[in-house]
């Protein structure tokens, strides 16, 4: 995975930043160039706030090359309360305690190394909440 | 529009073919579909792959296989859609045809996936997902469709355990095809015990990573009985897309681009879903079958495991499904498994499957072929034709 790529979307990664439509107030994540609703094409940054429910769950055992020292890991769509659908990570959560409906919020963690390179990438997982 | 119809078919066994690449294949299932049709010359090629480049260390297939089946000169080109790559391959076939730009056409679909670790092919085949968004978060394709059956599960209140009638018709159809990967019967009790990959998605639920190549021929109907005595007519070939990662779709559990391709489908075909006698089915995992008989319009939502569970989609039920083992069965060569669909059907409306495999009064049978997480999805429907 080449470095420039995630220079790209260090402001996905790190903020969780999308896009609201200025038009209808359609928002997206990842942010998109069009409105997928009213076909606007005048879009801004968004921010999410990064705190969701948990809509379902899958608990990883063959992980893709780059993931196998995190197996089992629980990946997740989340729903953000902004009301936008995200795929990620859970973590600091023992897998079998993981529900659909479950409270949790975004932190920055290392989502993998790439060995022969020594690349670290960091990015958005999602952990249940520190407070209630 | 000129009417368009299959006169030629070839297929290589699904397999781990250490002995074979991916040219091999191809010429293999090219030649095949060929001497079927009784041609020695064709107008275009069309090649179906998805990770030759990535896998093999092989792109450019259009030309290669051309020039190895004796066709170099010819207009030849591959096409990608993921694991959608070969029913969308025929349909670009299909439109050069009925356009008149073409007069006989092949499509192929061929896949190596055995040529790397098993790894290496993980990743490859993650590829048909969203890369930044999802697979880089360390989704597997198998965990994105985890994702869908987890949901399904809890959504509709089906049981883990019923899904395993998907794995088991696949499998006692898969045993009388002598093309298919696994040829043993599977029971309730190895489907409960089964390896998980991806909760709740076990070894059974999914497709075999598999090496495998199949091809058609196809041209004018009114040519058709001069090539072929059972020239199988194509009634419908349409595809529809819907968005590439899930978290993107207001509701994951229907699939939209099934549900806008099958409707094309039968609008086209001027047929309804009840009319459709047999339907191979893109059941890469048991999940995928269930949505997609929901979205095609054989179920309601949330009633497709409860219909596969009653016996409906064996070959005596009302909609019988992956006739000849289906991807479970027969095994998933990605890029090739939509053309693999086809000339299963066609056997089926020749009536020239296996005889325990044969299902009767075939008039119109379907395949469905899909891309990613439903992203791509082409529905074809085949017709049995009568000499005028
Ligand atoms: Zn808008």
């Amino acid at each position: 995975m080449d470095i420039p790529r995630h220079w790209r979307l260090h402001n996905q990664r790190y903020k969780l930043e999308g896009s609201r439509c200025t038009r209808c107030g359609t928002l997206a994540f990842p942010p998109r160039p069009i409105c997928r609703v009213c076909r606007s094409r005048d879009m801004e940054p968004y921010t999410f706030s990064g705190r969701g429910t948990v809509y379902s769950y899958s608990v990883v055992y063959q992980s893709p090359e780059g993931f196998e020292a995190y197996v089992p890991y629980v990946v997740a769509l989340i729903d953000l309360e902004e009301g936008v659908r995200i795929t990620a990570q859970l973590t600091d959560v023992n897998p079998d305690e993981v529900y659909i409906g479950m409270p949790v919020e975004m932190v920055v963690r290392k989502i993998r190394e790439d060995g022969e390179r020594g690349l670290i990438v960091y990015g958005y997982k999602f952990r249940p909440p520190l407070t209630a | 529009m000129r009417d368009v119809a299959i006169v030629g078919i070839g297929q290589t066994p699904v397999r781990e073919h250490w002995d074979k690449g991916v040219r091999d294949l191809a010429v293999e299932a090219v030649l095949d579909a060929m001497a079927d049709a009784h041609i020695e010359r064709a107008d275009a090629l069309y090649v179906g792959n998805m990770l030759s480049g990535k896998l093999s260390g092989q792109e450019h297939l259009g030309a290669l296989i051309a020039d190895y089946v004796g066709l170099e000169g010819i207009e030849a080109v591959k096409v990608e859609a993921a694991c959608g790559s070969a029913a969308a391959t025929l349909r670009q076939a299909i439109l050069a045809v009925q356009s008149g730009a073409v007069n006989i056409a092949i499509a192929v679909g061929v896949e190596k996936l055995t040529e790397m670790t098993s790894g290496c092919t993980t990743n490859a085949l993650a590829m048909a997902s969203d890369g930044d968004y999802e697979a880089e978060m360390g989704l597997s394709f198998v965990a994105i469709n985890a994702l869908l059956m987890q949901r399904y599960m809890y959504e509709y209140g089906v049981d883990k355990d019923d899904f395993a009638a998907f794995t088991l018709n696949a499998h006692a159809n898969a045993a009388h095809n002598p093309n298919a990967m696994f040829r043993n019967r599977m029971t309730r009790e190895q489907y409960a015990n089964a390896k998980m990959i991806a909760s709740p998605i076990n070894l059974l639920d999914s497709s075999p990573i598999a090496d495998g190549a199949a091809a058609v021929v196809i041209m004018p109907t009114d040519m058709a009985f001069d090539f072929s005595d059972k020239p199988i007519r194509i009634a419908a070939c349409e595809v529809a897309t819907d968005t590439i990662a899930l978290d993107n779709r207001a509701n994951p559990l229907w699939l939209r681009g099934v549900e806008c391709s099958a409707r094309k489908a039968y609008r086209t075909a001027g047929i309804t879903p009840e009319q459709v006698r047999l339907f191979e089915v893109h059941d890469a995992f048991s999940i995928m079958a269930a949505l997609s008989l929901e979205a095609s319009g054989f179920a309601e939502p949330g009633t497709a495991v409860r219909l596969a569970n009653e016996g409906e989609i064996r070959r005596d039920g009302r909609i019988p499904i992956a006739t000849f083992g289906g991807l479970k069965g027969r095994g998933h060569p990605v890029g090739a498994t939509g053309i693999y669909q086809v000339v299963e059907a066609t056997l089926q409306l020749r009536g020239e499957a296996p005889e325990a495999l044969q299902v009767d009064d075939v008039d119109y049978a379907m395949a469905q072929n899909i891309g990613g997480s439903g992203a791509t999805v082409v529905t074809t429907i085949l017709e049995r034709l009568e000499r005028k």
